[in-house]
């Protein structure tokens, strides 16, 4: 009875603290708007209609969380062995890369061929690209998370050369790109809606990737080599092999986001492959506490924000950078919310003290 | 231009004045995020306050018509940013290098949202000092325009040497970032000596982010940075967590930006891209070769990275 009721306590603690910190950030946010003269109400309400108002803006939404349930990925899975990568944004380009050669080399393949190689080749692409990071951290100390930003500008240039290049389509006058997928190949929206496979594949991703760090023996190696390095070692966990392969399976993963967006959306390479994808799916992780189930629904919040910056401006006039602010101010207030874990009395654990009963025998 | 005859000269040149211009942003960034990090904390967020001083210096010139007014409000954003990040960063069960990332979204959402206004306008320029009249071949004279704030800089990183080497102030910096319980057992207060440090910090790389625009390139636009901040964090690194050695980097790195250009002003633009991001390839080339995972580095101040 016991158990159940302080677990019960620990569990509302987990939900309850982010969506606090995620109302005081709309409040944070609404006053911002306050001060630069926008009702907040009117924006609260923009936000809501235009993310989660109507059918047509929850596929928007969900078309804006595919991506980011697999690029959160790429943050929550290394940070399970203790790691801040956040090199989300370069796996996609790589992965898009990966995904638009792939589709071009076997366009005369049949359709369903074509698909899995142009994802097999995203996976792999933005995996090593990531696994770098992993293998540059565990055998020369290269601190992951600056290594990992670095490689998210090589990877933009590695885009930018091989789309004027090498790659590029001697129409694109404007912005240079690839030369564009054939229609067959494109990746197709699920029966009776605008929302690409995409969305499957993300769902799909998390789910795994759930099962696979809380529920076999590798995710355990992991979650010790996360939580003592020194003491995973003793046992002798082959760390290595561990970061590697995580290392690998996350920048799989935003890879894979990046074939999505290449393949359904843009059916193209060029610079828009690059739209802050990535970055947001560092702040999934956080807000998820790099948990991939909880990801899948704060990606769709998140979707919903960003599908709303458009209506935002539309209808407020207020410029397409304040979803980013938010998206500051949202990081900023969950970062603080971390600190509060374990400090409220609300959600401690009432352990009574065992009655401590004066002896009546006298001492002898 | 009738310097045909001199274009062998024309690539160092430019090289030359790329890196006086391009090197600026980089002195301060770095200087700030040495102060930051010998007091034990990391501020990744630097990028969000280089691009939030470089808007705040350009829309006050433009507001007020005074560029040195633009410089001090960059200053005091920089400030405010610092402040933030200070605050949060020592909470406990905070990461630095997370709460950095946050301060990168929230600084350009703030830098991004309220430049919006300043893109088209021109705004009045720093004053440049002309060291290369005495000459009358043009590449050379554009090449020897400096700004003073680069010399401010200049000036700052041998005072920032002497502070940590010989100052009271100093050494509590040095013993925070070393050895925090050493420091309280010392009676100093950990928070506040890493707060000033942090914020002064920021305020230095605000600093940075108004070289950018207000001096070279000298417009503001979304993408005004070219990762300078991000890179502050390597180059510290690199230079050993020494002030004087982050002058020396900061020249390094502001040349091999300026090669990119360089080739280009003379009709190389094949992989311009890969050129223009040489900074960040030399970057992960230097963590590699000096990073090892069996020690920390040289220099590195011990509370660094420990969330002590």
């Amino acid at each position: 009875m016991m158990n159940v009721l302080s677990s019960w306590r620990s569990l509302s603690e987990k939900i309850i603290i982010p969506i606090a910190a995620l109302i005081l950030s709309l409040v944070v946010f609404g006053i911002f708007c306050a001060l630069n003269g926008t009702n907040p109400f009117a924006v609260y309400g923009v936000i809501y209609q235009s993310a989660f108002g109507s059918a047509f803006s929850w596929q928007g939404t969900l078309v804006r969380a595919a991506p980011l349930m697999l690029t959160a990925l790429c943050t929550a899975l290394p940070a399970r062995l203790g790691l801040v990568v956040i090199g989300n944004e370069g796996a996609l380009v790589m992965g898009g890369i990966g995904a638009i050669a792939a589709g071009l080399a076997f366009s005369s393949l049949p359709p369903l061929v074509v698909q899995i190689a142009m994802a097999i080749a995203a996976i792999i692409l933005g995996g090593i690209w990531i696994m770098g990071v992993g293998a540059l951290k565990y055998y020369r100390g290269v601190n992951e998370t600056i290594s990992s930003l670095l490689m998210n500008y090589i990877a933009i240039a590695i885009l930018n050369t091989l789309v004027e290049g090498p790659m590029r389509d001697p129409s694109s006058l404007n912005k240079p790109s690839t030369y564009p997928l054939l229609e067959v190949n494109w990746l197709q929206s699920i029966p009776g809606s605008r929302v690409h496979f995409g969305l499957i594949y993300g769902l799909i991703a998390c789910v795994i990737a759930y099962f696979l760090i809380q529920r076999t023996t590798f995710g355990f190696g992991v979650r010790t080599a996360g939580g003592n390095i020194r003491a995973a070692k003793i046992a002798g966990l082959p760390v290595g092999k561990l970061t590697l392969a995580v290392c690998f399976l996350a920048g799989s993963c935003a890879g894979l986001a990046g074939m999505v967006e290449v393949a359904a959306i843009h059916h193209r390479a060029n610079a828009s492959l690059n739209t802050g994808y990535g970055y947001s799916g560092i702040l999934v992780a956080f807000v998820a506490r790099n948990n991939p189930l909880a990801s899948v629904l704060v990606a769709i919040l998140l979707g919903g924000l960003l599908a709303s910056g458009s209506g935002l401006q539309r209808s407020l006039g207020l410029n397409d950078a304040s979803v980013l602010v938010f998206q500051g101010i949202v990081f900023l207030v969950i970062l603080f919310s971390e600190s509060i874990y374990g400090k409220l009395d609300f959600f401690k654990d009432r352990q009574v003290p065992p009655k401590i009963t004066p002896s009546t025998q006298p001492i002898a | 231009m009738a310097a045909e005859t001199a274009d062998w000269l024309g690539v160092p040149l430019a090289i030359i004045g790329g890196t006086l211009r391009g090197s600026a942003p980089f002195l301060f960034v770095s200087l700030g995020e040495c102060l930051t990090e010998k007091s034990g904390k990391i501020n990744l967020g630097l990028e969000g306050t280089l691009l939030t001083g470089a808007m705040s210096a350009y829309a006050v010139s433009y507001l007020t018509g005074s560029p040195w007014l633009g410089v001090l409000a960059a200053g005091v954003a920089g400030l405010c940013l610092g402040a933030i990040h200070a605050w949060l960063s020592q909470r406990s069960g905070v990461s630095d290098v997370a709460v950095g990332i946050a301060m990168i979204v929230f600084g350009s959402g703030i830098a991004f949202f309220f430049g919006k206004a300043f893109i088209q306008p021109q705004a009045p320029q720093l004053p440049i000092f002309e060291f290369g009249a005495w000459s009358n071949y043009p590449p050379l004279q554009s090449a020897l325009q400096v700004s003073p704030l680069l010399l401010i800089g200049i000036a700052i990183a041998p005072i920032m040497q002497w502070f940590f080497k010989s100052t009271r102030w100093g050494l509590y910096v040095r013993a925070v970032g070393d050895s925090p319980s050493a420091a309280r057992a010392m009676g100093i207060s950990v928070f506040w000596v890493r707060f000033l440090a942090i914020t002064i910090g920021s305020f230095l790389s605000a600093i940075g982010g108004a070289c950018l625009s207000l001096y070279y390139p000298g417009i503001w636009s979304e993408n005004i940075s070219s990762g300078q901040g991000l890179m502050a964090v390597a180059l510290v690194i690199f230079a050993r967590w020494q002030p004087m050695q982050c002058l020396w980097a900061a020249l390094l790195f502001g040349g091999a930006q300026a090669i990119g250009p360089a080739l280009q002003s003379v009709g190389v633009t094949s992989f311009r891209y890969l050129f223009n991001a040489s900074p960040y390839i030399f970057t992960l080339i230097i963590m590699i070769i000096t990073c090892s995972p069996k020690r920390t580095l040289a220099g590195s101040p011990g509370a660094l990275g420990t969330n002590e």
